[in-house]
């Protein structure tokens, strides 16, 4: 790293400056990669799969490029603004949604020296920064003064602030049982757990908490605001939600977004569920993680994100009062029950 | 037993389609992955599927059989059919007959763009003069040009298939595409 | 002053009295004129409540509806659907068009079951110049109608799940139906406007090896109906979303003139096919008639995916009987319909859609009425839809099913 640093650092250029646009464009990379990756993958692929047809075929080789025209096509449109609108909170809605997925990302690791930032109140921060996209979709459909975009924002406020308190007591689950907020701790507990004195397996989360893993899973597909989740959006019935006046940049902003969470989300529960940048039988700090821990994690959260969509394709959507029955009265209990059996038994052994 | 639950096993209807469209082949060669011919999906235009023979594509005129009647433009539900002829004097059939009366035509044209592709005027037609084509790919950047004249029309008649043969027990006889003489 | 009754008010009508205007500025005038232009319902101000219009342009209304809908909260208070963006004046346009030329027009009021529309109306011309098809052309009739029959309830099975948010069935839906189209356009020469039924019989026969082919694509819409049952059907959510959900009692549904489905869904034993059976072959098979005792949304589906399956089968019957003969009967080359009136009505994909044609020996029709089940259909729509929530509407609008071109004819 230093040859590197060395003519910027010569020129008078501060360290932790380049360290900091280092993290800012990794991260946006890290943001936009999977994002691209799992809209084409899964949005444009695997949904066309399971409905027998083949999706984008023309624009690059089987359509790996359609994204790249989505983006350029929605890049020039006209970025509408409704007449009646309130024009600042409309303009920034979109970018508080992304803001809050940027700071997800940086609490990801992705090998034990591989992170953004090592904060020891790791998941709690990305649980608290999580909640803030909740504003930015009632920016939205409040400032849209459209009564379509009204109902789906109001929706979507009752159904992510429902859903934050089951993701974040399965959440718990595992933090009891890891012993730690710091996602890399978490990720190495795992790698050390020991089955009858074999360490070499260790132990992803998810033998244990499965009933948090089914939760956290749940509780992603709602926040995420998919099918069988996605009455704020109910293309059906209120024509996108709160996303219905958005236009041109701002949609594709949105819109990225949406994916970009939905890959941060599944990043997430592969750190805590299944065992985050560590692969079996070999040492958690082996330099080599650093190498190939971001290709593991990428790799599992492809796997996780893979649920996500096929639930997606799969099933119709509640209505939201059945919605907020499900989440307060079969999810919380289920989560609090978890937590109460991961307690006892980590007291216990 | 307890039941599956219908979610988990809508799960597998899509996970069966999906499995169906990636790996269609039978064989060793199934675990290659092969979409493009699971998917029930034809990419047109670089696949495409061959309508069937009584396809109501594009009509064709034989001009010889046409005896500028005009049934067919009368009763077309949106007259886009437009006929012109003139009567013209043959020479008697046998030496020191009548001459005969002949209608010629001076211009059949129809009109794509109005057509409705109902198939009354090839129906109705006395003389076997009008047939369907399964043709469809003959789309214009001007409306104006989808009024195809009469060499047009005929030029269709290289496009019409023979008619397909009947099923067993019905009692008609399958009708001839007039041969097209090669000019 | 003539003592004649304005049909408007009941009174007499004349000279009427000079009313003192209440609007006091041109600004007050142009803000009523707003309102009132905006929905019917809108003609005062209002103070509470939202008045959610579904317009013309919306994906949950099968085309150009519009659905006022009054609602407090997420709850609807009063909704009306006001018709008619699609009015093409079909009933006028009879008046000038001959027999055929009409055949080809009605098949584009049902544009998903297009050849259903034909049949009633060649019926009821055929009653009027007492002419009865052979068997043949009856049975190839009656074939084409059910296939008609399941490509438009096929769509409905997958179109239910795209309004409620279930993306999938309706791409299987369309991939099935192809087969079903296939069919009938080798042998009409249409997919969706066939254009084949004639006064007496059909056009033409059949083409050789349809009916081994026809017996496949049924054999493969059975198994979509099964696959349709379990990804759909069986889903607790889509469960939860239809059971109970719109829910229309047998008086009802038959005070409001429903039809087909929608009828036997709320348990009403009511089909045509076999009740009123006139020129078709439905004696000729052994069939059920589904009916189920809820009247729910999820009612509705279940008696139409049914229906798809049993039409699978009379289809398979009626291929297996097929009569050979002719398929035309003897009537002359211009037809003129003798003077009189008739009526038939048929178990169409939608409904009951009948004619009445009333003819003078023309050429033309002299007048036709067009029955159709979808506009008999949305007439229950205000009184099912109070008091439910928003989502429900699109529920219970897509369990009704219509087609636009059906309502407004």
């Amino acid at each position: 790293m230093s040859s590197v640093l060395a003519p910027l650092l010569a020129v008078g250029i501060d360290d932790w400056w380049v360290q900091t646009v280092l993290r800012v464009v990794v991260g946006l990379v890290a943001l936009l990669l999977p994002a691209g990756t799992l809209v084409y993958l899964f949005l444009f692929k695997m949904m066309s799969f399971m409905q027998s047809r083949l999706g984008p075929m023309e624009a690059g080789p089987y359509g790996s490029l359609q994204l790249l025209a989505e983006v350029g096509k929605w890049l020039q449109k006209e970025d509408i603004f409704p007449a009646k609108a309130d024009k600042y909170v409309f303009a920034l809605a979109p970018f508080v949604v992304l803001i809050s997925t940027f700071l997800l990302v940086l609490v990801l690791p992705g090998g034990p020296d591989a992170y953004f930032v090592n904060l020891d109140v790791g998941i709690y921060f990305a649980l608290a920064v999580s909640s803030i996209s909740v504003i930015g979709i009632l920016m939205a459909g409040w400032a849209s003064a459209s009564k379509y975009a009204l109902m789906g924002g109001i929706r979507a406020a009752g159904q992510l602030i429902a859903y934050e308190l089951p993701l974040v007591l399965a959440v718990l689950g595992v933090v009891i049982q890891a012993e730690s907020l710091n996602m890399n701790t978490i990720v190495a507990r795992q790698a050390e757990w020991e089955i009858f004195g074999i360490g070499a397996f260790g132990m992803p989360f998810i033998v244990t908490q499965f009933l948090g893993f089914a939760i956290f899973m749940v509780a992603i597909q709602a926040e995420l605001t998919q099918p069988p989740f996605d009455m704020p959006v109910a293309e059906s019935e209120i024509v996108t939600g709160y996303l219905t006046e958005y236009s041109g940049i701002r949609f594709l902003l949105f819109f990225i977004g949406e994916f970009a969470t939905a890959g941060v989300f599944s990043a997430i529960g592969a750190v805590l569920f299944l065992g985050g940048w560590w692969v079996p039988f070999i040492d958690p700090t082996n330099n080599i993680f650093n190498v190939i821990g971001p290709l593991v994690l990428a790799g599992k959260m492809i796997l996780l994100a893979f649920f996500i969509f096929w639930f997606r394709v799969t099933f119709p959507r509640f209505r939201e009062d059945q919605l907020q029955r499900l989440a307060w009265k079969v999810l919380v209990p289920l989560a609090l029950l978890n937590i109460f059996v991961t307690g006892i038994l980590k007291v216990v052994f | 037993m307890p039941q599956i639950p219908g979610m988990i096993k809508g799960l597998g209807v899509t996970a069966k389609i999906f499995l169906q469209t990636v790996f269609p082949v039978r064989g060793w060669k199934t675990i290659i992955p092969a979409p493009s011919i699971g998917a029930h999906t034809v990419q047109y235009p670089r696949e495409k599927e061959a309508p069937p023979t009584r396809a109501r594509g594009v009509i064709a005129l034989h001009e010889e059989n046409c005896t500028a009647c005009m049934l067919c433009a009368r009763e077309c539900p949106d007259w886009c059919i437009y006929i012109e002829g003139h009567k013209e004097l043959a020479p008697p059939r046998r030496a020191g007959g009548k001459p005969r009366q002949k209608n010629k035509l001076d211009r059949f044209d129809i009109d794509f763009a109005l057509c409705m592709y109902c198939g009354i005027c090839v129906e109705v037609c006395p003389f076997e003069a009008l047939f369907w084509s399964p043709e469809y790919e003959f789309s214009e950047p001007r409306i104006a040009d989808l009024l195809h004249d009469k060499a047009r029309l005929a030029d269709w008649m290289e496009t019409v298939p023979a008619f397909t043969e009947y099923e067993a027990g019905a009692e008609q006889k399958v009708k001839k595409v007039p041969e097209i003489e090669a000019s | 002053m003539t003592d004649t009754l304005d049909p408007r008010t009941g009174g007499p009508t004349g000279p009427r009295p000079i009313i003192e205007s209440t609007v006091s500025s041109q600004e007050q005038m142009r803000y009523i004129g707003q309102q009132a232009a905006d929905a019917r319902l809108n003609v005062e101000i209002e103070t509470e409540g939202m008045t959610l219009n579904m317009g013309p342009q919306h994906p949950a209304t099968h085309g150009t509806l519009r659905l006022v809908a009054k609602l407090d909260g997420e709850q609807v208070v009063s909704a009306e659907p006001i018709m008619g963006y699609m009015h093409r004046g079909y009933e006028k346009l009879t008046e000038v068009r001959t027999y055929p030329q009409v055949t080809t027009l009605v098949n584009r009021i049902d544009w998903l079951g297009s050849f259903a529309n034909e049949v009633p109306f060649i019926l009821a011309a055929e009653q009027l110049m007492e002419i009865e098809a052979p068997p043949r052309a009856k049975w190839i009739r009656t074939i084409l109608f059910e296939l008609s029959r399941i490509s438009n309830i096929a769509l409905f099975l997958g179109d239910m799940g795209v309004q409620l948010g279930a993306v999938t069935p309706v791409f299987l839906a369309f991939r099935d139906r192809e087969f079903v189209l296939n069919q009938v356009e080798a042998v009409t020469g249409g997919r969706f406007h066939p254009n084949f039924d004639r006064i007496g019989g059909l056009k033409d026969d059949l083409p050789a090896g349809w009916i081994e082919e026809t017996k496949a694509v049924m054999v493969k819409m059975r198994a979509f109906c099964d696959e349709l049952e379990t990804l759909l059907m069986g889903n607790e959510i889509f469960q939860a979303r239809c059971r109970g959900i719109g829910v229309i009692p047998p008086a009802v549904a038959q005070e409001y003139g429903l039809s087909g489905a929608n009828l036997r869904a709320s348990g009403v034993d009511w089909d045509m096919r076999r009740d009123n059976n006139y020129g078709m072959a439905y004696d000729e098979c052994d069939w059920k008639v589904w009916t189920h005792p809820d009247g729910d949304s999820y009612a509705r589906y279940w008696v139409r995916l049914q229906e798809t399956r049993e039409a699978t089968y009379i289809v398979d019957q009626l291929l297996d009987s097929m009569p050979s003969g002719p398929i035309m009967a003897k009537v002359p080359r211009i037809i003129k319909v003798p003077a009189g009136e008739a009526y038939v009505a048929t178990e169409n994909p939608l409904g009951a859609m009948g004619y009445y044609i009333v003819s003078q020996g023309e050429l033309t029709p002299f007048r036709v009425k067009i029955r159709s089940a979808s506009f008999s259909n949305m007439s229950v729509s205000p009184w099912v839809l109070k008091g439910v929530f928003v989502p429900d509407i699109i529920t219970i609008l897509a369990s009704l099913y219509f087609i636009l071109g059906d309502i407004d004819r």
